[in-house]
């Protein structure tokens, strides 16, 4: 039996091992689907860029998949008739200014939950944990009318400060800070007597620099994303996201498929190159996010 | 030894601060703000008056709301089963050190998830137009069908496009998450498997799928809470219609049109609030379901 069992393994292991190196037929059919589905999730964007390069009278009466030459005017015919560089502003400035605030906010409190050992401590974090349940549509109506009271509806601000209590960007940092962050190194910047918000700031920020940056791209663009808060809260064309922008253009000019073309592109391609330059970091930040739960 | 003698845990209250001001004032009061909202019929002009539950036994009479959270799971529905389990298997696959090309097609399955939700619905409206779409101009110019059809007109087609949407979308980064559980579970157990003469087939069905059970409860729940509250791809889709019949109009687009359409602000709260508990009573059915499971 013993010796049995013991031939029988290498033999096993050789035969995975030819397996895996070879060809067959089983492998050849797994690469053609996962190639099939590779270009399944590339055509539509590719359609939209060679779609943003033909004028109406092409896109309305036959099939391409060669770019055209009307780039130039779609892009003319589009500036003429919506501001989208200032929805490309607002864009920018939006999700900028939530990112940074959400993940310093969020560092903030990471911090406090992940190093200090105050009374209340577990039960407000699995409270703000337990947030992260709520659907953000529950809360729309009552910070409409928040802000209308405020005087605060069609600013930036209505957008912003809601966002700035991300509940997951703190359960994030929190996660990496309790694995990367030794309370020795708190404990020699309080001998060294410095502040507890200059330790903070000088020494946990830098060493959180990586884990935030990547969490920051993630952040950036789900708000850079945000469709229904903007739509609801804002009413002046000149206020409105990107994204925004150019499916109320939908509305205006239907049948200027170009420009409608052109319009989707460029909401969409600084996050095709954000994503291409980052995708390592964005897909390791969702997989860090989900499994920690 | 410092450490025990320089107390200085009370600042802990310090850094969590700002996060619970700005919640509570952001996040908390209008919550509470829309519970109070639900029990009147504010119209967002004159001062609210309270009509006790009235709203909630009119959202529990009217059609309109039954037929759109119809839709809603219609559309979540169809698109999360098979997403949830083409994801699986696509990242097992994936899974394996020795396939090449691994991190390009992790990439290029993520990448529809972090597209702009709105903009994609915009897109796939303009490719399935009945006259201009560029799918219709490919049937035809191949000679697979003689006319264009006119696929926005068909209810059940459109729910089944907006489901294919988000079947598109969320696919990949369900597939990310298995991954990142699949790199929890011990190699050494899948190689004994393996040596015992395991097929891969057996492998996937005996130890990954109980293995991941929670991840699965977690893919569950977080896509009972995200399908619930589909609004971008079906409003842009259909320009903000609901399609034939309103079809496609999914609760939140109801919601939406209720509250800041109509300015029926009290109405669109006890919706919202309606929404909440079926959310809730779904997250907690699919959570006993799970675990029945695993202790059979």
């Amino acid at each position: 039996m013993q010796t049995a069992k013991s031939m029988e393994q290498p033999n096993a292991a050789i035969q995975h091992y030819a397996n895996t190196r070879q060809l067959t037929a089983g492998k050849i059919i797994i690469y053609l689907l996962l190639i099939g589905l590779a270009v399944l999730c590339i055509i539509p964007f590719y359609l939209m860029l060679i779609y943003s390069t033909h004028n109406n009278a092409t896109i309305a009466s036959t099939f391409t998949f060669l770019p055209g030459s009307f780039l130039v005017d779609n892009y003319m015919n589009m500036v003429s008739k919506i501001n989208i560089w200032r929805g490309f502003a607002n864009s920018i400035f939006i999700a900028g200014t939530s990112t940074v605030l959400s993940l310093y906010i969020g560092a903030l409190t990471a911090y406090g939950f992940a190093k200090f050992k105050f009374k209340g401590r577990n039960g407000l974090f699995l409270f703000l944990l337990a947030t992260m349940m709520v659907p953000g549509q529950l809360a729309l109506i009552g910070v409409y009318r928040l802000f209308s009271m405020m005087g605060l509806l069609d600013s930036y601000a209505a957008i912003i400060l809601p966002a700035a209590a991300n509940a997951f960007n703190v359960f994030f940092i929190k996660q990496f800070m309790e694995s990367s962050i030794p309370d020795e190194i708190i404990e020699s910047a309080r001998v060294d007597s410095a502040g507890e918000f200059r330790t903070f700031n000088q020494i946990v920020l830098p060493i959180l620099g990586p884990a935030i940056a990547a969490l920051g791209i993630f952040t950036f663009i789900g708000s850079w994303n945000n469709f229904l808060t903007p739509l609801v809260l804002f009413f002046s064309l000149d206020k409105y996201p990107l994204p925004v922008l150019v499916a109320l253009v939908q509305g205006y000019y239907g049948m200027d498929y170009g420009l409608l073309y052109l319009g989707v592109a460029i909401s969409i391609l600084p996050i095709i190159i954000v994503f291409s330059v980052f995708s390592k970091q964005i897909i390791g930040s969702v997989a860090l996010g989900a499994v920690k739960g | 030894m410092f450490a025990k003698t320089i107390r200085k845990d009370h600042y802990g209250y310090y850094f969590i601060a700002p996060f619970f001001i700005i919640f509570t004032t952001f996040g908390l009061y209008p919550i509470l703000y829309s519970l109070y909202i639900s029990f009147t019929n504010f119209d967002g002009i004159t001062t609210p008056d309270f009509v006790g539950i009235g709203n909630y036994v009119a959202v529990l009479q009217d059609p309109l709301f039954y037929k759109t959270l119809f839709n809603t799971l219609f559309i979540w529905g169809v698109s999360v089963v098979p997403q949830l389990t083409i994801s699986l298997v696509l990242a097992f696959i994936l899974n394996d050190k020795l396939l090449k090309g691994r991190d390009f097609f992790r990439a290029v399955y993520f990448f529809p998830n972090i597209v702009t939700a709105a903009s994609l619905g915009l897109l796939v409206s303009l490719i399935f137009d009945w006259q201009s779409g560029g799918l219709n101009h490919f049937l035809v110019q191949t000679g697979i069908i003689q006319d264009p059809i006119n696929w926005k007109n068909d209810p059940w087609f459109m729910r089944l496009i907006v489901s294919s949407i988000l079947f598109f979308q969320y696919f990949g980064y369900s597939m990310v998450i298995y991954l990142a559980g699949l790199q929890g579970i011990d190699p050494s157990l899948l190689e004994a498997a393996q040596m015992d003469g395991a097929k891969k087939k057996h492998i996937f069905i005996h130890i990954i799928v109980p293995m991941l059970r929670p991840i699965i409860l977690f893919q569950m729940i977080t896509s009972i809470i995200g399908g619930i509250q589909i609004f971008d791809q079906p409003f842009t889709l259909t320009n903000g219609t609901g399609g034939p019949d309103r079809a496609a109009m999914t609760s939140i687009m109801y919601l939406y049109n209720v509250a800041f359409q109509s300015t029926r602000f009290g109405y669109g709260a006890a919706i919202a609030f309606c929404l909440f508990i079926i959310i809730i009573l779904l997250s907690v059915a699919s959570f006993i379901m799970t675990k029945r499971k695993s202790r059979s």
